[in-house]
């Protein structure tokens, strides 16, 4: 069997912020979430989707780390800054086309999740993947996603012509294989269309 | 006296609800747990397994439980936070007493346990046994309902009982009881997986049983198809097959159109309705009688996609109907269940892998809680208390003649009326808060400042609990040993993993003691929740809830085990109706019409818009518990009006406005959250918030007449916009 990665799929994600809340429970980082949880545009849809490190292959965060802070483990877990070394200048969070780190004044370093690397490096799931209520978070092989969901797990985002690989995958749909991250009008879509229509006659 | 003794604030101060936002020590200063106790959230009906982490006769922390079945440690944010209650700095430690001018203050057990029983006797002399009620609740486990039902029953030896499930299960029990003779979910979760079309109605089942999404998306992955029915685009809606966007208190005409569709295109599974039901004939021409077109018209939802769903349902070889208490919070509650059941009757898929139905049970032990013999009409095991062979069985297990056992009393909301009538006139509630959560809260205000006595158990000051003269510090969740039953019919283990704090007590000590100084110990003579358990199981033995051969050992190795369990060899039951035996004469289910019923309220030029109430995930209930948990409270701090745009800009109310919704009963001010996933017809408000922020302000108290539950899914307001929030105590 081989490895087991991580999976979001935010049609699976009901926004109940469960990861959010357990992630904040980390002794590493007690009171201090790693992830985050987007509301897209509440006004139009209840769409909302978790954001975790994509713990990219090359992480803009590492390169641009002026004291170089941010490292990454041989399987590719990308980690919280050294605290040591971490100056909090907040280049990495300026460069991470994903949004994730996040300087915390508190703690005084950048602070982004390292895929539970407590949990994962004795054989557990990252503890949002091990509470996520509907699975949106999933932490499985290649083999489990194949069989068992309907999407595409795809690691490849192009942003403005730059191709970023990562360890993390998006469920898509089928036929997908890259997301290209584009500025594009927003669409607004009413999401009881049907009853406009029983209104209309 | 039940009026409150200084004025809200003051008590708030004091008691909180206060946030906590750290577990005990502090983020960093809670240390290496000395055990792991394997038990359950206390905080919907899923009951899922979870770790709580101990140090020091402390919780202070969870650890997700992978090994139990059906949440595999998947957790809400409940869940997660849960832990933090035990600790909490609003934490009742000790009995309190009601001193004018005063508040609460801190008094020895002798006294509370003194003055409860002196005024009980005193009550019951001046005005009969019947003019003290006790209230219950079903976030108590199985061992404290059974204990609850007998405890009022021989030694407060009054019928009026009743408990918080009143404005939960009861519709589905009643309609399931009608039909399949059984009050019980009709299959475990498994058998969602194997469903190839879901119906869910009425359920918000994302934010109320959010374990359940995975359920139906794993089906979902398989190729099942989805079919929603709500007012709102809630998040299992936003991505569904199908979406019927029903108009709130109009169910039983949707669902009586979708039989007409099956019927009219021949998916009526005819052997099966022949052969195992009875009804069907009256039940047929009833669905016919009314057009496709009235129904579209009464349930705002557009023909072609009743028809849809007709097909969808009816083409398929297997399925899974849930429900929960979107269609069951109405006046015709029971009507609306029985509608969803005729549908699954009328193909024929029950009793089979893949071939489901039940109700989503909505509070924590919502389904064991309702067997055991703390609701006014059921003896434990399921059994009704007005037939006379249940009566003599359970007057055998308990020592007494048949003149000892009161007979059925009123429902909750009937009580409350009562007390207001100065018919009760003092009250011991435990695990109930109906200030925020019945109907019409001015009202119920009202009632319990008319109470001559009144003792509240609780292990935080509810807002119901402001109103008594003696409140006895109990248990929570996690401080006594017990069972529940989970929404599958899944009999499970609760532990206690610490002992109550301070001089806190638990609740079954409480009553236990409460009986021996009313006289009446000799009848509650139990060393622990076993004991009460192992009673349990006697007094369940031949009802359709039979618990006879499940046993704590069992529970623990097994993880649970589904009722009905009838010998201590047998399996238990996770699928009900595998032989097509149902608890009806002649083994067969029963198809009951459904001719339609309008709500109590129709909207008027005076109240043209319709109000709907329920949910978010972050809260539980009456909010007693989870108001108090810092992380929860932040994800969703205050009570809020969702509007749709079109609507909203009638009033020329933007989104974060203030704005005023009024009914015949009340009025609130709260914010406006203007979205398109509303209906423009209708408003929606989670009802988790006391005083002047509580949704139920408006609501009335208008009841199901078999159920007695009340609607609290269909109210009509008018609203406005609003300057501020306005003056915000009571
Ligand atoms: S509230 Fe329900 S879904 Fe959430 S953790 Fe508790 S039992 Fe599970």
């Amino acid at each position: 069997m081989s490895e087991r990665r991580l999976y979001i799929d935010p049609s699976r994600c009901i926004g109940c912020n469960a990861c959010v809340e357990a992630c904040s429970e980390c002794e590493t980082h007690a009171g201090f979430s790693m992830i985050h949880l987007e509301t897209i545009q509440r006004g139009d849809t209840v769409q909302t989707t978790p954001v975790v490190c994509m713990h990219c292959d090359d992480p803009a965060c590492a390169a641009v780390c002026p004291a170089d802070a941010i490292k990454r483990t041989p399987d590719g877990a990308v980690q919280t800054s050294l605290k040591p070394r971490c100056i909090g200048c907040s280049n990495c969070v300026f460069a991470c086309p994903f949004g994730v780190p996040k300087y915390h004044a508190g703690y005084d370093q950048m602070m982004k999740c390292d895929l539970c690397y407590d949990r994962t490096s004795v054989g557990k799931k990252p503890m949002c993947a091990t509470v996520c209520p509907s699975q949106a978070i999933l932490y499985g092989t290649p083999e489990e996603i194949a069989q068992g969901r309907r999407g595409t797990p795809i690691n490849e985002f192009v942003f403005g012509g730059t191709t970023v690989r990562t360890k993390v995958s998006l469920m898509m749909p089928h036929g997908t294989d890259r997301l290209d991250v584009k500025r594009s009008a927003i669409v607004r879509k009413s999401d009881l269309i049907q009853l406009a229509r029983v209104q209309s006659e | 006296m039940a009026k409150l003794p200084v004025p809200v604030s003051q008590i708030v101060a004091e008691f909180g609800p206060t946030l906590n936002d750290e577990p005990v020590g502090g983020w960093r200063g809670r240390g290496e747990p000395d055990k792991l106790v394997k038990t359950h959230c206390c905080f919907c009906g899923q009951q899922c397994g979870i770790q709580l982490k101990v140090r020091d006769n402390r919780v202070i922390g969870f650890e997700p439980w992978e090994e139990f079945p059906f949440n595999k440690g998947k957790l809400c944010p409940k869940g997660v936070k849960r832990y933090m209650q035990n600790n909490h700095p609003d934490r009742l430690l000790a009995p309190l007493k009601r001193v004018e001018g005063k508040g609460f203050v801190p008094i020895q057990w002798e006294e509370a346990f003194s003055t409860t029983v002196r005024e009980i006797q005193r009550v019951q002399s001046q005005y009969g046994k019947d003019a003290v009620a006790f209230l219950s609740g079903v976030s108590l486990t199985n061992e404290k309902s059974y204990l609850a039902g007998k405890f009022a029953r021989l030694a407060l030896q009054t019928k009026e009982l009743d408990y918080n499930g009143r404005l939960c299960m009861v519709s589905a029990g009643a309609g399931n009881k009608k039909a399949f003779g059984v009050d019980r979910a009709a299959n475990y979760w498994d058998d969602i997986l194997l469903a190839d079309v879901i119906l869910c109605t009425g359920t918000n089942v994302a934010e109320c049983s959010p374990i359940t999404t995975d359920y139906i998306w794993r089906a979902r992955d398989r190729g099942a198809k989805l079919i929603m029915i709500d007012p709102r685009v809630t998040p299992m809606v936003r991505t569904c097959d199908l979406h019927l966007p029903i108009r709130p208190g109009t169910d039983s005409a949707l669902m009586t159109a979708i039989l007409r569709v099956l019927i009219e295109e021949g998916f009526v599974n005819e052997e099966f309705v022949r052969e195992h039901t009875n009804g069907w004939e009256e039940t047929r021409q009833v669905a016919l009688e009314t057009s496709l077109e009235e129904a579209s018209r009464i349930c705002g939802v557009h023909v072609d996609d009743i028809v849809k769903a007709g097909r969808m349902w009816g083409a398929a070889k297997t399925s899974f109907l849930l429900h929960a208490r979107g269609i069951e919070h109405q006046v015709k509650g029971v009507d609306n269940v029985l509608s969803c059941i005729n549908i699954v009757l009328a193909t024929g898929r029950i009793g089979r892998p893949g071939c489901g139905y039940g109700t989503i049970t909505g509070q924590g032990n919502g389904q064991g809680g309702r067997e055991h013999g703390h609701k006014c009409d059921q003896l434990p095991g399921n059994r009704e208390i007005e037939n006379p062979e249940h009566r003599a069985y359970i007057c055998g297990v308990w020592g007494i003649e048949d003149s000892e056992l009161p007979h059925a009393g009123h429902t909750a909301q009937e009580i409350m009326n009562m007390i207001h009538e100065g018919e009760i006139k003092a009250l011991i509630s435990i695990c109930f808060n109906p200030l925020v959560s019945l109907p019409d809260s001015n009202f119920t205000r009202e009632a319990l400042s008319r109470l001559e006595h009144f003792t509240a158990i609780d292990f935080f000051l509810s807002e119901t609990a402001h109103h008594a003269d003696i409140v006895m510090a109990g248990s929570l969740h996690e401080e006594e040993e017990g069972t529940s039953t989970s929404a599958e019919g899944r009999v499970i283990r609760i532990r206690q993993a610490v002992t109550p704090p301070g001089d806190a007590k638990t609740d079954t000590s409480i009553l236990l003691e409460l009986a021996r100084r009313l006289g009446r110990g000799q009848y509650f003579q139990f060393e622990s929740s076993e004991d009460i358990f192992n009673e349990l199981r006697v007094a369940s033995k031949g009802g359709t809830a039979d618990y006879y051969g499940i046993t704590y050992d069992r529970i623990e190795k097994e993880m649970g085990v589904f009722w009905p369990c009838p010998e201590i060899g047998h399996p238990g039951t996770p699928r009900l109706f595998e032989d097509l035996q149902f608890s009806k004469p002649g083994g067969r289910a029963v198809f009951n019409p459904t001719p339609y019923r309008p709500p109590a309220e129709e909207t008027d030029e005076e109240y043209p818009v319709i109000l709907t109430t329920g949910r978010v995930v972050s809260q539980y209930l009456s909010g007693t518990q989870t108001r108090r948990l810092g992380g929860l409270v932040e994800l969703c701090p205050e009570p809020y009006v969702e509007i749709h745009p079109s609507l909203a800009s009638e009033h020329g109310i933007a989104d974060g406005d203030w704005m005023t919704v009024e009914s015949r009963r009340g009025r609130v001010t709260l914010r406006a959250k203007v979205v398109t996933t509303i209906r423009p017809d209708t408003v929606f408000i989670p009802y988790h918030w006391p005083g002047k922020k509580s949704a139920n302000n408006l609501t009335g108290r208008f009841l199901d007449p078999v159920s007695k539950i009340p609607e609290f899914k269909r109210s009509v307001v008018r609203i406005r916009k609003a300057e501020g929030a306005g003056p915000q105590e009571d």
